[in-house]
């Protein structure tokens, strides 16, 4: 046996625009153990619970993370209308689900890039940024903002739609459907990228369900777990069906995202032909007593609100288990016995959001 | 700011973003935005930068690796705070593991607000940076080696805002 060495990755790393520490202990080239760090972005948001009213604590929620915004301020007040036993017009949960898809295709665009840059695949990150943009002019036509939206309150959303902006917006999305086409070919049929991806970092479908990985990490070992399918917002009115692969490698993870994009995309197209006329919003009065479990897919997969009130205006409790926490032990065990060069690779394709796993 | 002499290079760490701001800086750095037509790279080595691009506020954990990439990068460099977290804390500036913006462990030359600032801002930000780069440049202004002696201070700070 070779001498054991540990080399640092992170926190500040150029792969990682997000402060992850990990130390690697090394026998050679090949990775024997991997030591996680968190804990560098921990602002201790939950507590602010306290402090805020519920209605306004959506603003707080909302920034647990700035890709995943609009999905966690969703996730919170559907948990609060839910103790609060409110029903909110359809038009709006039907607008819910079209902004929470907006969300996950401009996330997977964006992971899709810092993937490909983390092979050092550079015009592929520029292009799949590039037709980033395209959604999030969509996002900030329709919501006023680019990443962080404060669209979402307790009793529906803030603004609404015309429907000749929905009309516009689902032409535009076929419009760029070719391109990302051309773009996931790369990630799907490129020889080299094949070569770097196919049989690394290996996640069989046992591991993955007792090591509890959630969203693409999951659909990408074979287990079908996805939350939409609960039905939540108007998902439950939509004809989809989740994205699987089987083999569990760093390529099955990365088709699994590229494969999304496009349901995301159909049902954007479904909403845009099924959502009712009415109001966006109704009136809420009294605070919520009671606790509830909201869940809700996020592009990295499912997210948990615990939420408890108890009548009054401020929350007693405000818990989130976000979906790269979970995704962490799988990472550990899929680093194990890879290469050092692999590191960036593997560590990419849970997709981890550091400001969401440690709030 | 007619004439430039050099390309300045940044580096950019989140302190403790949540990621807004982050990924609206990589936007800048992507077609739409451009920001490599002027000459401006993202580099990953404190030793190249003349830039330090800040997101986010400093806290317990963090406060040490600001301090350590400040610390390496060469003279001149100018440092700027990117987003309402790392000016002030922004909505998270009551949390208890939040110590407030980054002027209170770095030198800070140049605030961009928003939450999440927008990518035209950053980049107003960092060309605004760029002439006090050259102006320090100019000057010879050396900047100081910043270390922890006020972090008692803020441990106090931190305890008192958990209870």
């Amino acid at each position: 046996m070779s001498k054991q060495i540990t080399v640092p990755f992170g926190p500040q790393h150029p792969v990682l625009p997000e402060p992850l520490h990990l130390d690697l202990v090394l026998e050679d080239e090949k990775v024997v153990d991997v030591i996680p760090t968190i804990g560098y972005v921990h602002r201790g948001l939950e507590k602010l619970v306290e402090k805020r009213e519920y209605t306004e604590y959506v603003f707080i929620a909302e920034r647990i993370c700035g890709i995943c915004s609009f999905i966690h301020s969703q996730t919170y007040v559907q948990g609060i209308e839910q103790i609060m036993g409110l029903e909110i017009p359809e038009r709006a949960q039907y607008l819910r689900t079209i902004w929470s898809e907006y969300s996950r295709l401009h996330s997977h665009l964006l992971w899709l890039g810092c993937f490909a840059d983390s092979m050092g695949f550079e015009s592929v990150f520029m292009n799949s940024w590039r037709l980033r943009e395209h959604i999030l002019d969509d996002l900030e036509a329709t919501t006023g903002g680019r990443v962080i939206q404060g669209v979402c309150k307790v009793g529906g959303v803030r603004r609404d739609i015309t429907p000749e902006k929905l009309d516009e917006m689902v032409k535009g999305l076929k419009g760029i459907e070719h391109e990302l086409q051309d773009l996931t070919n790369v990630f799907l049929h490129d020889s080299s990228i094949q070569h770097r991806l196919k049989g690394i970092g290996v996640l069989s479908k046992e591991d993955a369900y007792y090591l509890g990985a959630v969203g693409p990490t999951a659909r990408g070992s074979g287990l079908a777990i996805d939350i939409r399918e609960t039905g939540y917002a108007a998902f439950g009115k939509i004809n989809f069906k989740p994205v699987v692969e089987y083999d569990g490698d760093c390529y099955a993870r990365c088709a699994v995202r590229a494969k999304e994009m496009f349901t995301s995309i159909d049902i954007i197209e479904q909403c845009a032909k099924k959502i009712p006329d009415g109001t966006v919003d109704m009136k809420v009065t009294g605070a919520p007593d009671g606790e509830y479990f909201s869940r809700a897919e996020q592009p990295r997969g499912e997210v948990i609100h615990y939420i408890k009130g108890n009548g009054k205006k401020n929350l007693v409790r405000h818990r989130v288990r976000t979906p790269t926490f979970t995704n962490i032990p799988p990472l550990v065990t899929l680093l194990k016995g890879c290469d050092l060069a692999d590191v960036p690779v593997i560590v990419l394709t849970i997709d981890p959001c550091i400001g969401c796993a440690e709030r | 700011m007619t004439y430039l002499a050099k390309s300045p290079w940044i580096i950019h760490y989140d302190a403790s973003s949540c990621n807004g701001c982050d990924i609206e800086i990589l936007a800048c750095l992507t077609p739409m935005y451009d920001v490599e037509r002027f000459g401006i790279i993202n580099t990953g080595n404190p030793k190249h930068a003349d830039i330090f691009v800040v997101t986010g506020s400093i806290n317990e954990a963090n406060r040490e690796v600001i301090q350590n990439i400040y610390n390496q990068m060469p003279d001149p460099k100018v440092v700027v705070a990117v987003g309402i977290c790392a000016c002030s804390g922004g909505v998270f500036r009551e949390c208890y593991n939040v110590a407030g913006g980054i002027d209170k462990l770095i030198p800070v030359d140049v605030y961009v607000p928003g939450c999440a600032a927008r990518p035209e801002s950053i980049i107003d930000g960092i060309v605004t940076a760029w002439g006090i780069l050259e102006e320090k440049l100019k000057n010879k202004v050396s900047s100081p080696m910043v270390s922890d002696h006020d972090h008692k201070a803020h441990h106090k700070h931190a305890q008192g805002g958990a209870q």
